[in-house]
């Protein structure tokens, strides 16, 4: 009885709440190395373990089966997803868990306005909270799952916009919302203004999201998460539960903090992501450089593996296209054999290079590239007019030298890897196709550079045969 | 009550940032994936409204239920994606000494 009064005490569950949230705070703390990241993951989740435990400490528990049949169907969904994702498709899989996670808020703030016949007697600001974890969870689950769809290739990649209307669409898209919001918060239980509410927010998700493509994508997602965070904060301060309120909110401003890096490192502001249209002028783009002129060099792989047998420095430059076509692994075994032979690699990490921030990291750290070995952008600029070789695979848009010499480039002033500085330049490409953002790229057509077509892995492993025989 | 959360609410902002602002670029993915896994802690505000009876009607329960599944696939997802990606990091140090100990040869 003592035991039973115990564990269903308010304060009791209070306190379970700060030792979970100190426990995301301190896990974060731990993501900040390499060599403390793993712990720090999973004392988050141990925290998350108490949350969750907290959260069943009430006198009179309701709906056990419903609740754990919930969880049992998210872990029989999320666990088999989360496990055999290849380390290639992380990015549409994080916009995909953010997605279902905006969508709970959303779900939640529409049950929230039922359950109290549209905010009947409860507080204002409990309305008002609501009202906004409800636009900004669906506007988040939307766009996220248009971010997978366009990920997974599901849907075209490619820019997809309305046209002119864009901007006027979403904006009026936004203040039906909006102003759905404000008259449910002034007092109106009507649920078909609810529906609208969560509609609007709908639309405008999908809108937000279709028309972004290139290198702003991995900008979106980060802008995702953010707001599921923020949404997910609203939510605790509607619900008053403090661990909500916390997690939540550290997620927003870290997920803010952290697009903004993102959109620094591409020279963008958050505004012109969101307002899309990236890549939108490609016709102009291609045939400017149609004008220009310049023939593409193809090369052989035993070309290329003389070619950097005898360098003394290489740099791989990877790309989306690494990721494709899995040639991490195959990255790793040529490295090694030029090492064999006395070769200096190196790799040069763009900031935003594949579809998500440090994805490349995590490939070549997947293959056992060694930490040292990779480089920032700021660190391996100043080494290419050094460097014998550049080898790019499946790279395109960070190492456009349009970006700093084309001032009408939809890309100019982006940082981008000065690869074209170096000796010579290989590029390990499928096609002569254009990049995710749909630009055509100077650099394919510069004297110094020859191309080896295929797909990566395949090239990659021609190079390492050719090596080996050398 | 509204003040006190606003105060956490304000605080916690500001924890995020300190926090976050000290993770190297190359952490980044896994970051995005770790804080994508906290943010499932609105698993619990579906669990709350279920657990304390306040939700009634077959609509909102099934509603509810699926939030909370949505919730569960975002929380053991994320954490779980997050430790795969970060255990590929984790032989780095192993690596580093081994390349190191080459390096004066």
């Amino acid at each position: 009885m003592i035991l039973a009064s115990f564990i269903t005490d308010a304060d009791t569950r209070s306190v379970l709440y700060i030792v979970s949230f100190a426990l995301f705070i301190y896990g974060l703390s731990g993501l900040t190395g390499p060599k403390t990241a793993v712990r720090g993951n999973r004392i988050a989740a141990v925290g998350m373990g108490f949350a969750v435990i907290a959260t069943f400490l009430v006198p009179d528990v309701s709906n056990i089966a419903l609740i754990l049949l919930g969880i049992a169907i998210g872990t029989v969904v999320g666990v088999p997803a989360a496990r055999q994702v290849k380390m290639t498709q992380m990015p549409q899989m994080v916009a995909l868990f953010n997605g279902v996670g905006g969508g709970a808020v959303a779900l939640i703030a529409w049950v929230e306005f039922r359950s109290s016949n549209g905010f009947d007697g409860v507080p204002t600001y409990v309305a008002i909270f609501s009202v906004f974890a409800a636009i900004v969870g669906s506007v988040s689950f939307w766009g996220s799952n248009i971010a997978f769809a366009k990920l997974q290739e599901l849907i075209d990649g490619k820019p997809v916009t309305i046209g002119t209307l864009q901007t006027p669409v979403n904006a009026a898209l936004g203040l039906v919302a909006v102003g759905a919001g404000v008259a449910i918060v002034a007092g109106s239980h009507s649920e078909g203004l609810m529906i609208l509410l969560l509609v609007a927010a709908a639309a405008l998700g999908n809108l937000l999201v279709l028309p972004i493509g290139g290198a702003d994508m991995p900008v979106v997602i980060s802008l995702l998460n953010a707001f599921t965070g923020l949404s997910a904060a609203a939510t605790g301060v509607a619900l008053n539960n403090t661990a909500l309120i916390v997690a939540g909110m550290i997620v927003g401003a870290s997920g803010t903090l952290l697009t903004q890096q993102m959109a620094t490192a591409m020279n963008r502001t958050i505004t012109s992501v969101i307002a899309g249209g990236f890549g939108g002028t490609v016709e102009a783009a291609a045939g400017a450089v149609g004008a220009g002129g310049g023939t593409v060099r193809a090369t052989s792989a035993a070309d290329v593996a003389i070619q950097m047998a005898y360098a003394r420095q290489v740099v791989v430059v990877p790309g989306y296209g690494m990721a494709v076509s899995q040639a991490q692994h195959a990255v790793r075994e040529m490295a090694k054999m030029l090492e064999a032979k006395g070769v200096e690699v190196k790799y040069a990490i763009h900031p935003v290079a594949g579809r998500m921030p440090g994805h490349m990291n995590v490939l070549l750290a997947e293959a056992d590239v060694p930490y040292e070995q990779l480089k920032e952008m700021d660190d391996i600029n100043g080494e290419f007019a050094r460097t014998d070789v550049s080898l790019v695979i499946g790279a395109n848009d960070v190492t456009n030298p349009d970006a700093r010499n084309k001032a009408d480039s939809p890309i100019y002033g982006m940082p981008i890897l000065n690869v074209d500085e170096s000796h010579s330049i290989i590029v390990l490409k499928r096609s002569m196709s254009s990049g995710y953002a749909g630009i055509d790229n100077p650099l394919f057509v510069n004297p110094k550079t020859s191309m080896l077509f295929g797909d990566a892995k395949g090239s990659v492993a021609d190079i390492t045969e050719e090596l080996k025989a050398l | 009550m509204l003040v006190t959360n606003l105060a956490i609410l304000v605080l916690a902002g500001f924890v995020g940032y300190a926090v976050i602002s000290k993770v190297p670029n190359t952490l980044h993915t896994p970051l995005m994936s770790g804080t994508n896994a906290i943010h499932g802690i609105v698993v619990l505000g579906g669990i709350l409204l279920l657990v304390d009876g306040h939700a009634q009607g077959f609509l909102n329960k099934l509603l509810l239920l699926i939030a909370v599944a949505f919730g569960t696939i975002n929380v053991v997802g994320g954490f779980l994606v997050t430790d795969r990606m970060l255990e590929m990091f984790k032989q780095k140090p192993k690596e580093l000494v081994e390349a190191d100990a080459e390096a004066p040869q």
